[in-house]
């Protein structure tokens, strides 16, 4: 049995790490097509991705676009959180379904629910849409994980602050912020991987200025290049380093 | 005022900005969503009316229905392949790997998943193509004579797929498999039950709903994706989601691709009612 165990093990890792090996091995090659045999390691790739004008605008959108939405999501998520988990209102149950509910629908037709609306509206696609759809799909998740993190000592200090007279604005910032910040931090930074790898909304929602994975898929038209590898591997290490960052955050909270 | 007054007031403010947006920018275009998927085309003009003929029209065009039955097929073939090789991978990081690791185990396991949505399906692309790593492989090795033909076909999408979900499905199945008291095995075996049966009627049963909570979402996300057969499956068949594409952009058919979207949602609404028994979505 043991190994049997080990031998599967080294299969569904193989296999799970096998496109991202390809995808970052065939970056450095010296060579015009990103498939075997490898023909030499060079840096040229990456460097004339990051000089290409487009990516890099696409580069600073998403950024952009990614740490405004995810700020948005994450007051709003906070804001509701805490009047959900701290006063008592009537159909708070069916709220907290109603806010959570866009997680349960696709991308896809959130996106086109949107553009349907401003269609009609008369607006026209841009980074600002695309924000409001990203922020559409990020409330959720931040609104669940503030939610989840409300615990009872928290709700004993702000009582106290409350009963010194601070105000309620007071109370928010000064209290419930500061002993919630892991949670915002790791709901914050979960928000920005979910908004930077997002394709769908921001491919139907933008027009002239695109973030980057909507600038990615139109490289991918013109066929395989070892640049789309490199763009891929510097999106790459990106996300890991958010995603190690939450979790590190996460796992501070935890101990 | 009095003291209750005051506090539901301060929680409806607080509350007011998220219920705001989420209003305008879900349930409204939720709504008009649904209000389309009965509007009619005329010309290039959307005609608004009560008119159900464009479900008629998905239920009896055949292009329209198979693009239907192809999204149901692939994704209870993923969901299904998926969960089968997820449950061995999550059961050795649970039970024989050394605790200390299994945390560092199951990181590895997600990490491509960070890798850029769009370019993961990419990279399948040149892992199966012609020149691919796979067949440069199989021919080297003379398993066979002549690259297979892999990407743009239904079995890459099913690769593609598979190597997502299976990382998902992992985090689910770990996540029951660890709750599971070891003195049930203990118990099972000690009662002469072999390792077939303690598995087949104690482990299997307990750890379920953390497998259907995880083929529930794998089943959403599959069957909603617009990318991965996109560009792994090549254009020889259509998927829902690329029906709806074509429709939004080819003919500017916003009633047709609004009604696709609701039947989207109908099927994603039946394998909810069909698994909700097991669900433990706030446990995730």
């Amino acid at each position: 049995m043991r190994p049997l165990a080990w031998a599967y093990l080294a299969a569904a890792y193989a296999f799970i790490f096998l496109p991202v090996v390809v995808l970052v091995a065939f970056s450095f090659q010296d060579g015009r097509l990103p498939v075997p045999p490898l023909k030499g390691l060079t840096l040229d790739w990456y460097a004339k991705v990051l000089a290409d004008r487009a990516v890099r605008a696409a580069l600073w959108n998403s950024v952009v676009v990614a740490v405004l939405t995810s700020l948005v999501a994450l007051v709003l998520g906070f804001l509701a959180a805490h009047a959900l988990a701290r006063v008592r209102l009537p159909g708070s149950a069916a709220l907290r379904v109603l806010l959570i509910a866009p997680m349960t629908v696709s991308y896809l037709i959130i996106a086109l629910g949107l553009l349907a609306v401003f269609n009609a509206a008369g607006i026209r696609p841009s980074l600002v849409t695309a924000g409001i759809g990203h922020v559409v799909i990020n409330l959720p998740l931040c609104f669940a994980i503030c939610f989840a993190a409300m615990g009872d000592q928290q709700k004993a200090a702000e009582r106290a602050a409350r009963d010194l007279g601070a105000s309620e604005a007071r109370v928010l910032w000064l209290v419930s912020a500061p002993m919630l910040a892991p949670a915002l931090a790791a709901a914050f930074f979960l928000s920005l991987t979910f908004s930077w790898d997002e394709f769908i909304i921001a491919f139907l929602l933008t027009r002239f200025d695109v973030t980057l994975p909507v600038e990615i898929w139109s490289m991918l038209r013109s066929g395989l290049s070892p640049a789309i590898n490199a763009v891929g591997a510097l999106v790459f290490l990106v996300s890991a380093a958010a995603v190690m960052l939450a979790e590190l955050l996460l796992a501070r909270r935890r101990a | 005022m009095s003291l209750s007054a005051r506090e539901a007031r301060l929680g409806w403010g607080l509350l007011a900005p998220a219920l705001a947006w989420t209003f305008a920018f879900f349930v409204l275009p939720f709504a008009a969503m649904v209000a389309l998927s009965f509007a009619r085309m005329e010309g290039r003009t959307i005609v608004p009316a009560a008119d159900p003929g464009n479900y008629l029209r998905i239920l009896t065009e055949p292009a329209m229905r198979g693009a239907l039955v192809n999204s149901l097929e692939i994704t209870l073939v993923v969901t299904l392949v998926s969960a089968v090789l997820a449950y061995p991978l999550a059961a050795i990081i649970a039970f024989r790997v050394p605790r200390r690791w299994q945390r560092l185990a199951l990181l590895a396991a997600v990490l491509p998943f960070w890798t850029s949505y769009v370019v993961r399906s990419y990279a399948w692309l040149l892992v199966l193509g012609q020149n691919g790593i796979v067949n440069r492989l199989l021919t080297g090795l003379n398993i066979v004579a002549e690259p297979l033909e892999i990407a743009s076909t239904r079995a890459a999408t099913i690769i593609g797929f598979v190597h997502f979900f299976v990382m998902l499905l992992t985090l689910t199945i770990y996540a029951s498999l660890v709750q599971l008291p070891p003195s049930y095995a203990r118990a099972a075996a000690d009662l002469g039950a072999g390792r077939w049966a303690t598995f087949r009627h104690v482990i299997l049963p307990l750890t379920l709903p953390g497998v259907v909570t995880g083929a529930f979402l794998t089943f959403v996300l599959c069957i909603g994706d617009y990318i991965t057969p996109q560009i792994l499956g090549g254009n020889t068949e259509l998927t829902l989601p690329q029906l709806i594409m074509l429709q939004l952009g080819r003919s500017g058919n916003f009633p047709l691709a609004s009604a696709l979207s609701v039947v989207l949602m109908i099927v994603v609404s039946l394998a909810y009612a069909a698994s909700a028994r097991w669900l433990r979505l706030d446990r995730i």
